[in-house]
């Protein structure tokens, strides 16, 4: 790398700090996931009740939970977890969302009407009840817990599509790719997707962030991920009636979850901010 | 100096308000706010299962022909005395005389009458219906004598009549009991407040208690910090363990633990393999440590069980040493068995005994190279899956009828065991009356099941009642699911 | 504009109808018998099924549905299988405690959030502008239960200044009843704030290069009165918009924080209800949350038409 193309990437940086602080706790936060592939501290599920609610000590560096268990082991697999769920479940919502959103940008009339009351339908379900409604008809259990964020990234994701998909059809060269007689479908792959491409990212990343908070909220509520395998919500639900014993057991796994949301918000801001300031996204609760 | 000054005049002040307080206490204190964990779905005892609605309602606001105290004994309450007939199929039962319900109208042999009739109906929805099995006939001898002619001897008659389920209620208004109910306990209802708390008001001025709030604080620390902060008198069993902890240590509270019927075991589903084989029973057996899971899930409280049966009845034989923690010998065992790499599901209904011990359990069992997949699973979900459709390997569950051992002989329970050898004891035990050979043939299930290893016997939940100091008559044991609060008194 | 209106009232009921369908339709799939579960173990088959035809679960489930829907259509809602009373009086007792928490945490989120994002639209690229938006960047990474959780500790436990949960009721005073209110509404508020601080900021912003703006500053008008007189009331626009929808995400999202505070609302009663399998009470709560959405939508989208008429064309739907 020359000294020029790091002066200049210093100097993206210092424009972008969103960007550069958003990349470096989501580097942390998917770095802890890849190494507890390879190696964690201890055994996620080694339980040891002599060494129950331990504070932070060589062996155990930020100390042991209420069956013993170590905590930074359990927090590095949950966040394998949490980056599992919000990868299937945003990607659901990424490929169906956005072929429904430019399927009904690209033949609109009433493909496009339904796809926008079907959206406003399932927006009308707050996430929270349809998930603990899919989760008690079929268990607990990440799978589900996934299914249940997904279906409600849909339609976030085909509005934006459709949103996004629309604007670049009111443009001069998508309406002369129908000219020249190219169908729908290739001026989608053509102009359309390359054009929304970098407003999908940016939303992929926010809703990656809401993914995270819902999964955590649904394993607060017993509906997530089944023990002993670890998710942060998990760990927040078992240390409501401990916390006043040992704060540390309520205090740490959100604190991961709040590093992790926040270093993917910044991420989204800092990519929109570099593609193009004016990009519209949606945030919603 | 002026900053000394002005603290010690609050000190003394502190300790003056403090004195006057107490004296003014004690003199007019005749409230009693009760926490409780669960809220109770209705008020009507006659028409559900849930534990809360008696924890609200027995001995208090309703009252049967008998009733059991605090140590499991068999009273009188709105019978007076009664006869039995020679053969056992007949009881006579003299009423108390003078009782009126709530409304003001009188008790007499025809509530009974009715109360009985009701719960026997084909239309019938009381939640313990077989309590009134062996009942042919009720009948009003005269307004103040009743008449109960059994098909069969029931031995456990008088107790079965003191559960909640069998208390009496007036034909005028039975129907409404769910959200007004009148009994004729020395404490009525006043209001509910939904999803806050019941108050009962006593009906006798010289009642030491005259208001009675039980209120309703599903989080446990919730309940600490409401005792802390004198918004709770009592809370008659808190279901945080590690909560009495911090009481143990407060002068200002009294903590009681007590016993109740609960006993906590590891089901095992006997019909389906490989839990047909008794020696993958008997490993399981051997793989669990009692104590880290009494430990761990409960902080320590709670009696290590050898067997179906609590330690604090007369006839409770110690087996805890029978299959002693041993995972070498529970891995030889399974070698024996021709087992391995055994791969078992462990159903977790929501108390926290279930779910915790559950995490415990399923490391204990990988320990001896079980793999137990832990699936949480809602009571609705336990009732209908586990204990009606017996589809389960494993499942965590504390059983609190009182002596209800009886459960290994039924057919089709859901753990599946039939042995003819058990069933035999049980029926001479169901047509022997002499207490010692009773005693002698409940000591003889206790050991059968225990040998059969039919499922793993953890330990008896116990009883964590806190109280504020002074306040006399609780009931530290808990024989039935009940707040009897008729005999309680602040000093 | 009527006909729009028109048109969008029909889709706001096909909305429901289609919605009550699908709520219908899972309960049915839902496992677990509510007769079981009210009558315990020991429960024998004769009862359950005494029981199940006093709660009227012996008829189809078309009967079922169009007896619901047609109850609703003449406002008559059932008896809840485990509290035994009729539902709108139920949900009527959780209201007025779920109301209260959505709307002291909308207040609560709007003092917070406007000062804050107008503080930082006249501060654009200095410290306090990054002091802003820092804040709104960790407010809507802490997950509000978590806060609930922590405040509790500090707050309830380790201070005792609020109740660490539970709810007196309205009738032993205002002045408890708020008091135990104010730890779940700050939870609840928080990360609404920091979205809404983030808005307020653009919103300001945008008005603040306007042509009007420029004229009552060259006209001479005092900063402030600029500020909060011209600015702020144009601004209010897209404000309105979010805090519009978030009322209804307020009111689903009180189900987590109601959970941690055990405060008897509509999202505990939703809560256990489902676990209850007490289903004609969760399929009115769902409905009734669903229709919240609805309607609040229909609202903001009348309010755009109103403010530009151009909005009201088909294909120039907000969603778009």
């Amino acid at each position: 790398m020359t000294a020029r193309a790091i002066h200049a990437g210093r100097a993206r940086a210092a424009r972008h700090p969103n960007l550069v602080i958003g990349a470096v706790l989501t580097g942390v936060f998917v770095a802890a996931a890849l190494v507890s592939l390879v190696w964690t501290p201890h055994a996620f599920d080694a339980v040891a009740i002599a060494e129950r609610m331990q504070g932070p000590s060589a062996a155990h560096w930020l100390g042991t939970d209420q069956f013993g268990r170590d905590i930074l082991t359990r927090l590095m697999i949950g966040a394998r977890n949490s980056i599992v769920v919000g990868v299937v479940a945003v990607g659901i919502g990424l490929t169906v969302g956005t072929v429904l959103g430019l399927a009904a940008a690209a033949r609109g009339g009433w493909l496009d009407e339904l796809v926008a009351r079907g959206a406003d339908i399932v927006f009308a379900f707050p996430a929270i009840v349809s998930a603990i409604l899919i989760t008690a008809t079929f268990g607990p259990g990440a799978i589900n817990a996934i299914v249940a964020i997904g279906i409600f990234n849909v339609p976030v994701f085909a509005r934006v599509a459709r949103g996004a998909a629309r604007q670049v059809w009111g443009l001069e060269y998508a309406r002369a790719g129908l000219a020249i007689g190219k169908s729908g479908f290739a001026v989608t792959r053509d102009h359309v997707l390359p054009n929304i491409a970098s407003v999908l990212i940016v939303q992929a990343t926010i809703q990656f962030a809401v993914a995270i908070l819902a999964e955590a909220a649904l394993a607060y509520l017993g509906l997530g991920t089944r023990p002993p395998a670890p998710s942060w919500g998990r760990m927040l639900f078992d240390a409501q009636t401990l916390m006043a014993l040992d704060p540390k057991l309520a205090v740490l796994p959100g604190a991961a979850i709040a590093f992790a949301v926040l270093g993917l918000n910044l991420l989204g801001d800092g990519l929109r901010d570099m593609l193009d300031p004016r990009l519209r996204t949606e945030r919603i609760g | 100096m002026n900053k000394l000054l002005s603290g010690a005049a609050l000190a003394a002040a502190m300790v003056s308000s403090m004195l006057l307080g107490t004296a003014a206490y004690a003199q007019s204190k005749d409230t009693l706010t009760l926490g409780m964990t669960l809220e109770p779905p209705h008020l009507d005892p006659t028409a559900g299962a849930a534990a809360a609605i008696d924890e609200v309602v027995y001995a208090n606001l309703f009252e049967g022909l008998t009733r059991i105290d605090e140590n499991g004994v068999v009273r009188p309450q709105l019978a007076e005395s009664w006869t039995v007939s020679g053969d056992g199929l007949s009881y006579s039962f003299n009423l108390k005389r003078g009782v009126t319900f709530h409304d003001g109208s009188a008790f007499d042999a025809s509530d009974v009458v009715f109360s009985f009739d009701r719960a026997r109906a084909a239309d019938s929805v009381n939640a313990q219906k077989q309590l009134f099995a062996a009942i042919d006939k009720v009948e009003a001898v005269d307004p103040h004598t009743v008449r109960i002619i059994l098909s069969r001897p029931e031995g456990g008659l008088l107790f079965n009549l003191g559960w909640g389920d069998a208390v009496i209620v007036a034909p005028e208004t039975a129907h409404a009991n769910k959200s007004q109910p009148v009994g004729t306990g020395p404490f009525a209802f006043v209001r509910w407040v939904k999803g806050d708390r019941v108050e009962l008001k006593a009906r006798d001025a010289a009642q030491p208690i005259q208001t009675v709030t039980f209120r309703f604080v599903p989080d446990p620390s919730a309940q600490i910090a409401a005792l802390k902060a004198g918004d709770l008198d009592a809370v008659s069993n808190l279901n945080a363990p590690e909560a009495v902890i911090a009481f143990q240590a407060d002068a200002n509270f009294e903590v009681a633990v007590g016993s109740t019927e609960g006993e906590t075991i590891i089901a095992m589903n006997n019909a389906r393999p490989p839990f047909d084989d008794i020696r993958v029973r008997r490993a399981i057996a051997h793989a669990i440590d009692r104590k880290a899971i009494i430990d761990g899930a409960m902080f320590g409280f709670g009696t290590p069980i050898g067997t179906h049966f609590a330690p604090h009845n007369p006839a409770y034989v110690e087996l805890t040493g029978t299959y002693p923690h041993d995972p070498d010998k529970a891995r030889a065992l399974l070698a024996e068995a021709g087992q391995s790499n055994l791969k078992l599901t462990l159903k977790l209904p929501p108390p926290t005994y279930a779910r915790r011990g559950g995490e415990i359990i399923a490391a204990q069992l990988k320990a001896v190279g079980i793999e137990a997949e832990i699936t949480p699973v809602e009571w609705a979900q336990w009732l209908e899956q586990v204990f009606r459709g017996t589809d389960y390997d494993l499942t965590i569950v504390s059983h609190t009828e009182p002596f209800d051992i009886g459960i290994y002989a039924r057919d089709k329970y859901y753990f599946n065991y039939d042995s003819s050898t058990l069933k035999a004891v049980m029926a001479r035990l169901n047509e022997t009356g002499d207490p010692d050979a009773r005693r002698a043939l409940v000591g003889q299930v206790q050991k059968i099941i225990t040998d059969d290893s039919v499922n793993v016997y953890l330990f008896q939940l116990a009883k964590l009642g806190v109280w504020r100091k002074g306040l006399e008559g609780m009931w530290r044991n808990s024989p039935v699911q009940a707040n009897d609060v008729t005999g309680v008194r602040w000093k | 504009m009527l006909t729009y209106i028109v048109r969008r009232l029909f889709v706001l009921l096909a909305t429901l109808v289609v919605a009550s369908a699908a709520i219908f339709l899972v309960l049915e799939v839902l496992p677990g018998d509510p007769a079981l579960v009210i009558l315990g173990t020991e429960a024998r088959d004769d009862t359950l099924a005494a029981l199940r035809a006093q709660m009227g679960l012996d008829r189809p489930a078309l009967v079922r549905y169009l007896a619901w829907i047609g109850g609703l259509a003449t406002g008559v809602t059932g008896i809840s299988h485990t509290y035994a009373v009729p539902i709108s009086q139920l949900i009527g007792e959780r209201l007025a405690v779920t109301l209260p928490l959505a709307l002291i945490s909308l207040a609560l989120s709007t003092a917070i959030a406007v000062p804050l994002g107008m503080f930082a639209a006249t501060r654009r690229g200095r410290p306090g502008d990054y002091g802003v938006m820092g804040f709104s960047q960790v407010g809507m990474a802490i997950p509000n239960f978590w806060f609930a959780i922590l405040s509790i500790l500090v707050f309830a436990v380790a201070l005792g200044w609020f109740p660490a949960a539970g709810f007196p009721g309205w009738d032993a005073g205002p002045g408890p009843a708020l008091w135990a209110l104010v730890l779940p509404a700050f939870s609840l508020a928080l990360p609404e704030a920091a979205i809404l601080a983030r808005v307020t900021r653009t919103a300001v912003l945008e008005t603040l290069g306007a042509d009007y703006v420029r004229t009552a500053r060259a006209k001479g008008l005092a900063e402030r009165r600029v500020l909060w007189g011209h600015v702020l009331r144009n601004a209010l626009v897209p404000m309105t918009t979010i805090l519009g929808l978030q009322f209804a995400f307020l009111l689903a999202g009180s189900i987590v924080v109601e959970n941690v505070f055990a405060l008897p609302g509509l999202g505990r009663l939703i809560f256990q209800a489902v676990s209850q399998r007490d289903l004609v009470v969760v399929r009115d709560v769902v409905l009734l949350l669903v229709a919240a959405v609805v309607i609040v939508n229909f609202l903001v989208d009348l309010a755009y038409t109103a403010v530009d008429p151009r909005a009201s064309k088909p294909g120039h739907g907000r969603a778009g």
